[in-house]
This record gives C-alpha cells, sequence and structure tokens, in this order.
C-alpha cells in the first residue's frame, strides 16, 4: 500500500481527528479490568490469570512498536492503521469466540496477541504523520494522539460496565460485549484509515519550518547514537516514577492518611483515581504543546527535576496534609502523560523526520520496562515495610526517595543529550558533493 | 495558520471528523468527572 498523499487544499486539521480515532480506541487496553471479575467468575479463573490477555497485549504493544516501526514508515500511515484497525478488531472478535466456547486460551491469543499487535502500530502510526503536518507544533499535535491514548480508557471503562450490566456477566454476555466491542472499534477506527494523508510537499504549512529542516538519521543508526539512549534512560525514569503511583494510587492515598482524623474512604480513593487520571490527560496536551514554546530539553527538566521535588514534598509532608498529597500526585502525574507525549517531538528534534515514528517504536521499549520497574518498587517496598511493622505514610517513605533518585538519574540523563554528531545524518547530495565539509562539523 | 486557508469545502468534513472524535471523549471526560468529585464528597 503506498502512502496516501494529500490532495491539494486538504487541511492538516484533518489528521489529529485521525490519529485520535485510533488511539482512542487502542486506549481501551487500560480499561481491561472492567473484564476481569466476569471472566474469573465465567470461566473459573484466577486474578492472575484474567490478567494475562492485557500483560500479553502489553508486551505485544511494546515489541509490534520496536519491530514494526520500520514498517509503518514503509507502508504509510494508512497501511498503519489499517493493520491497526484489523488486529485490534479481529483480537475482539477471537476473544467474542473464546468467550461463547468458554476457551479463555483463546481470549489469550485474540485481546493479547493478536489485539497487542494493533495496540503497537496503532500507537505509532500517526506520529510521524503528525509531525510531518505540524512542523511548526510538533508537541501539540503528537500530544492530541498520545492523550487519546489516555481518553481510550476513560471512554471504554464505563462503556464496557454498562454493556457487561446490559447483556449480562456470564459467559455468553462477555461473548456479546466483545462481539459488539469488536464491530465498534472497526467502525470507528475506519475513520482514521480514510482521512488520513502524508502531506505533498516538503512544506506543508505557510512559510514555517520544513518537514526536512535539520539532520535527519535512520532508525538502525539512531539506535547507536547515545542521545538515543539517553532519551530511553529519560522516558523510563519518568515512566517509573509515574507508574509508582499510578499503579497503587487507591491504597496508597488510604494507607497515608489512614492514621489521621481525615481518613479516605474506598469511593473517595476511587475518585482521587479518576482525578490522577484527567491530570494524566491534561499533562499530555498541556505540557506536550508547552514543549513547542520551551524547547525539549526544558520541559524534561521540568518533569525530572519538579518531579523529584514533588517527591520530596509528598516524603517530607508524610500524613499532615491531604491537599499538599493531592496537588503533588497531579503534578506528577500531568508529568508523566507530558513525558509520554513530549518524546515523539524530542526525537525529531534529534534524529529528524526520515524515520522518527520508527525510532519512536524502538524507544517505547523502555515504557515495557518502567511498567515492570515502577510497581515491583513501590508493591515491594510497601509489602516489605508492612512486614517490618510499619503504617500509614511510613510505608512509602522509601519508595518516595527511591522515585526521587529515578529521577535524578533521568535529569542527568536529559542534561547529556547533545545534538547527533553529523556521521549517523543520512548522506544529502549536499552532503556527499563535500564530505570534508561534513566531517568537519562539529559534533 | 493553514487552517485559516482551508477550502470551505472542507470544513464540513473536518467538523464532522472532530464531532466523531469529540463527542466519546466528552462521554468519558464527564464520566470521568462524576467519579473524581467522590474524593470531596465521598
Amino acid at each position: 500500500m503506498s502512502p496516501p498523499v494529500a490532495p491539494p487544499g486538504w487541511s492538516r486539521w484533518l489528521v489529529p481527528p485521525a490519529a485520535l480515532s485510533v488511539h482512542l480506541s487502542i486506549g481501551q487496553a487500560y480499561a481491561w479490568s472492567v473484564f476481569k471479575p466476569p471472566l474469573e467468575s465465567a470461566l473459573g479463573l484466577s486474578g492472575t490469570q484474567s490478567a494475562l490477555p492485557f500483560q500479553l497485549g502489553i508486551v505485544m504493544l511494546g515489541l509490534s512498536a520496536a519491530f514494526g516501526g520500520t514498517l509503518v514508515e514503509r507502508n504509510g500511515p494508512r497501511w498503519a492503521m489499517t493493520v491497526a484497525l484489523i488486529c485490534f478488531s479481529s483480537g475482539f472478535l477471537l476473544s467474542a469466540l473464546g468467550a461463547a466456547t468458554e476457551q479463555y486460551w483463546l481470549i489469550v491469543l485474540g485481546y493479547g496477541f493478536v489485539g497487542g499487535i494493533g495496540l503497537g502500530i496503532g500507537y505509532i502510526s500517526p506520529v510521524s504523520t503528525l509531525i510531518k503536518w505540524f512542523p511548526d507544533r510538533p508537541g501539540m499535535a503528537t500530544g492530541i494522539a498520545i492523550m487519546g491514548f489516555g481518553g481510550g480508557a476513560l471512554i471504554a471503562s464505563p462503556w464496557s460496565a454498562q454493556m457487561l450490566e446490559s447483556f449480562g456477566a456470564d459467559s455468553s454476555g462477555i461473548a456479546l460485549a466483545f462481539l459488539v466491542h469488536g464491530l465498534s472499534y472497526a467502525v470507528f477506527m475506519l475513520l482514521g484509515v480514510l482521512l488520513v494523508r502524508v502531506p505533498r510537499t516538503e512544506k506543508p504549512v505557510g512559510d514555517g519550518p520544513s518537514v526536512f529542516d535539520g539532520p535527519q538519521v535512520s532508525a538502525r543508526n539512531a539506535v547507536r547514537t547515545p542521545q538515543f539512549w539517553c532519551l530511553w534512560i529519560v522516558l523510563c525514569m519518568n515512566v517509573t516514577a509515574g507508574i509508582g503511583i499510578l499503579e497503587k494510587a487507591a491504597p496508597m492515598i488510604t494507607d497515608f492518611f489512614a492514621n489521621t482524623s481525615t481518613t479516605v474512604s474506598a469511593s473517595a480513593a476511587a475518585g482521587f483515581v479518576a482525578l490522577l487520571s484527567a491530570a494524566n490527560m491534561a499533562g499530555r496536551i498541556g505540557w506536550s504543546s508547552t514543549s513547542d514554546l520551551i524547547g525539549r530539553k526544558n520541559v524534561y527538566r521540568l518533569y525530572l527535576g519538579v518531579g523529584a521535588l514533588m517527591y520530596g514534598l509528598i516524603a517530607l509532608a508524610g500524613d499532615s496534609s491531604k491537599p499538599l498529597f493531592i496537588l503533588c500526585a497531579l503534578v506528577i502525574l500531568s508529568f508523566y502523560g507530558g513525558g509520554f507525549a513530549t518524546i515523539p517531538a524530542y526525537l525529531k528534534d534529534l534524529f529528524g523526520t526520515y524515520q522518527v515514528g520508527a525510532i519512536h517504536g524502538r524507544l517505547l521499549t523502555a515504557w515495557s520496562t518502567a511498567g515492570v520497574l515502577g510497581p515491583l518498587i513501590v508493591n515491594w517496598i510497601a509489602d516489605r515495610q508492612e512486614e517490618a511493622g510499619k503504617d500509614g505514610s511510613s510505608l512509602y517513605t522509601m519508595s518516595l526517595f527511591i522515585m526521587i533518585g529515578l529521577l535524578a538519574v533521568g535529569f542527568v540523563a536529559n542534561e547529556l543529550v547533545r545534538p547527533v554528531h553529523p556521521r549517523h545524518h543520512i548522506p544529502t547530495p549536499e552532503s556527499k558533493e563535500a564530505p570534508d565539509v561534513q566531517r568537519q562539523q562539529p559534533a | 495558520m493553514s487552517s485559516d486557508s482551508s477550502p470551505p469545502s472542507r470544513r464540513g468534513l473536518i467538523a464532522f471528523a472532530w464531532v466523531w472524535v469529540g463527542v466519546p471523549l466528552a462521554y468519558g471526560l464527564y464520566e470521568l468527572v462524576q467519579k473524581a468529585t467522590q474524593l470531596f464528597t465521598g
């Protein structure tokens, strides 16, 4: 499939909704927990077993984004969105068959493996195209799409719950819910497939910067640069710090204020989790757009430096102030979302637009690593502290200081980011004509 | 901004596309706000 080139007069404002239709769909992955209790009771599964489709899906997201990125660059966004649509939708359809026949392995294979490929290819599908359409505001453009991934769970969570309530939580009700999900998401994502276009020329918008301004580096060369690995550490540390709170938010706020006069009820804790999701989403679009104004390096200084400060405030204030705890957690989660959404534009600044989608795909392995690291740190330490007889806010003090350390590592990695050495750039006609000049350029 | 120079014929398509993604997102945000208020009332 050749990349669909925009006809004359095509508006670039049609590209963000195309990207959103994919990201709002695949963001459903984070609402998988809605299906867990019904699956456990209908098919007699344990909590660990019912989490398998989601876990495999996230693993496949990382793998398909890392290994499928070059294919996405080669075949274009419409091909990628079509693959994402087919895989994500047929994953649900296979799961429907699995639920109807009570064959759980089919749900794991369908939602986890097949659907997971859709997650990875879908996640990176619009990134490169958005950056090419919005060379003047790449942070804002990718922020819109990646905000959609956060928004997907907000939509799917109540929608799926209502569907299970209507159809019933037995195996046939779950099968019907999976079927409706598969068909609905196919129709919804179709808009992206039909609308997405790559820009006709190198200068799609006015007198703004060109798509191909600055150095261009291939994905193969990018992973050989220290800049790639510095950004890998930056993303990994930032995500680890955010997931540390996000994954354990409800028990954390409850434990933190358990020994005070202002204890937190279960419904208030659920409200806190929802508020964190809002901060996560707002950070994706807000901070990523801010990075277009203050620069990528500066915005990551904010995420990592002020993020560490916020963790420090939570640790030092302990259970003395609930508003301070909530405020700091909201800021940290906004930085968490911002970190995800700003990274494609940071990659574009360093490596150009040539294969930025493929490079982004490879960098997402940092996300997979952080997804294991963050919860592991917070849960393991909280368990050890509990065994040691601690309670309340002191259960988390050590975790908070570890998060500060991780953010400091990320801060240093961000400071080490420099422009990519010209030897990694793809050859241009000018560089072929004047190789000596290129060799003399400073690193 | 290029959007200002978009041909009028695309305006309907742009509006449709944004409504297509905006309506489900608004539903998700509404549900989120409902749940988030529990922090202050729950």
